[in-house]
């Protein structure tokens, strides 16, 4: 395989890792921000 | 006496600029006639009509007995998006501010829908890369799947590709066909009964505490995972902060309007500069364009085929598959498509608000995939 290919394939690895852990930290803080706000409302 | 100079002009037009004034007379077309992009895509075809111009005075001549001349077409490629990428920047500004988040953080899970449509961008990379093209460019042609085209002009510019021009067009021109190239791709992966599927919405206030910590928490975070894209989600996360605080209504006016309009109005006639007929002209414009529809349809299968395996591990409160096509940064064309065809499914079917919610979430997740494709760039040194 090219070496092209192979820093595409290693970008999709890196890449996709990266917007999952960036879009899920931020739902998970979200949810927490939700929780705290609800308690705070109780 | 002679009159050389009446047909001198003439005389030295080129085959590959009489082929860009049918490039630049196309775009006028589409934009007027079709109503595609017209802000974008008006400004683009005439600024091709006008860079292509023999000795054209919009773009720097050196002549005899003149000496060097700049022009203003140039001047504004290379101090506005050469120089420091602020054009595509500063519109983020209006974005953001133009934004509401609220559906999306009344249901966090719909974030992952953003993150899995951008797939189609890698996909595209690779196959780029396998048909040869150098890694930069193929990276760059592959951020059209972005669907976004201030990140498309940044990442292409930045990476210096060859090819700004010819992605500047395809995903402007993709983005505006939205709403034929997704029920196509849709209907690939999905059933009759995957459309019809409803999802019962349940608004949930979002109190303003949130809404004002919401851009300040994205900001950091793609910051620290890529700080490449800070450039892209601050100035997004900025307009949006304006938006929410309360207290700058005639600045977050001012963003969603005023500056949006201005920028959206130098962006398209600046960025013609990168469709000189010697560099538009050639087969891999052609690719190009191919390779942007590609990413475009890879984002709505990929979208489609994760909620559905989403559904399969968390089979509470099931999403329409049709939403993960939403994840795509079009916005809100996207989500207009997805109610559309949740309707022609069941009558009844309401999905509008959920594919709003993916939706935007599409727009942090491309800006971020932009950030993330220059990290890996800046992390090879």
């Amino acid at each position: 395989m090219s070496e092209n290919v192979m820093m595409a394939l290693e970008m999709m690895g890196q890449g996709m890792l990266g917007i999952f852990v960036v879009l899920g930290v931020i739902a998970l803080l979200v949810v927490l921000l939700q929780k705290l706000d609800g308690k705070k409302k109780k | 006496m002679g009159f050389e100079f009446l047909w001198e002009g003439l005389l030295s037009i080129t085959p590959q600029q009489v082929v860009m004034y049918v490039v630049g007379a196309l775009l006028i077309w589409l934009a007027i006639e079709k109503g595609f992009e017209p802000a974008l895509l008006m400004p683009m075809g005439f600024g091709a009509i006008l860079v292509n111009l023999p000795l054209s005075g919009v773009i720097n001549q050196v002549s005899a007995g003149v000496g060097e001349t700049h022009g203003i077409i140039q001047w504004l490629f290379e101090v506005g998006i050469e120089a420091s990428e602020a054009m595509p920047i500063l519109l983020f500004i209006g974005i953001g501010a133009m934004i509401d988040f609220g559906p999306l953080l009344a249901n966090p899970k719909l974030f992952l829908c953003g993150a899995a449509a951008q797939a189609g961008i890698f996909l595209t990379i690779l196959i780029a890369a396998g048909l040869g093209f150098d890694i930069k460019d193929a990276a760059s042609i592959g951020i059209i799947g972005a669907a976004d085209g201030p990140t498309s002009i940044l990442v292409s510019q930045t990476l210096k590709s060859n090819y700004v021009g010819a992605i500047a067009v395809a995903a402007y021109s993709y983005m505006a066909l939205v709403p034929i190239i997704q029920p196509f791709a849709i209907k690939l992966v999905t059933t009759k009964k995957d459309r019809a599927m409803r999802m019962p919405y349940q608004p949930k206030g979002v109190t303003r505490r949130m809404r004002i910590m919401f851009p300040i928490i994205v900001t950091a975070i793609a910051g620290l995972v890529a700080p490449s894209s800070v450039a892209l989600v601050g100035f997004l996360m900025f307009g949006n902060l304006i938006r929410e605080c309360g207290v700058l209504t005639t600045l977050s006016n001012t963003a969603q309007n005023d500056l949006a309009n201005l920028i959206t109005l130098l962006l398209g006639i600046t960025i013609s500069f990168s469709m000189k007929a010697d560099q538009f002209v050639q087969p891999q414009t052609l690719m190009i364009m191919g390779l942007g529809l590609v990413a475009f349809v890879l984002d709505s299968v990929v979208g489609v085929l994760f909620v559905k395996v989403l559904n399969l591990v968390t089979p509470k409160n099931k999403i329409n598959p049709m939403v993960g096509a939403a994840g795509i940064s079009a916005f809100p064309m996207s989500a207009r498509v997805i109610e559309k065809l949740g309707q022609e499914a069941d009558s009844q079917n309401h999905l509008l608000m959920h594919a709003i919610a993916a939706n935007v979430s599409g727009q942090i997740a491309s800006v971020v995939a932009g950030g993330v494709v220059l990290q890996y760039f800046a992390n090879l040194g």
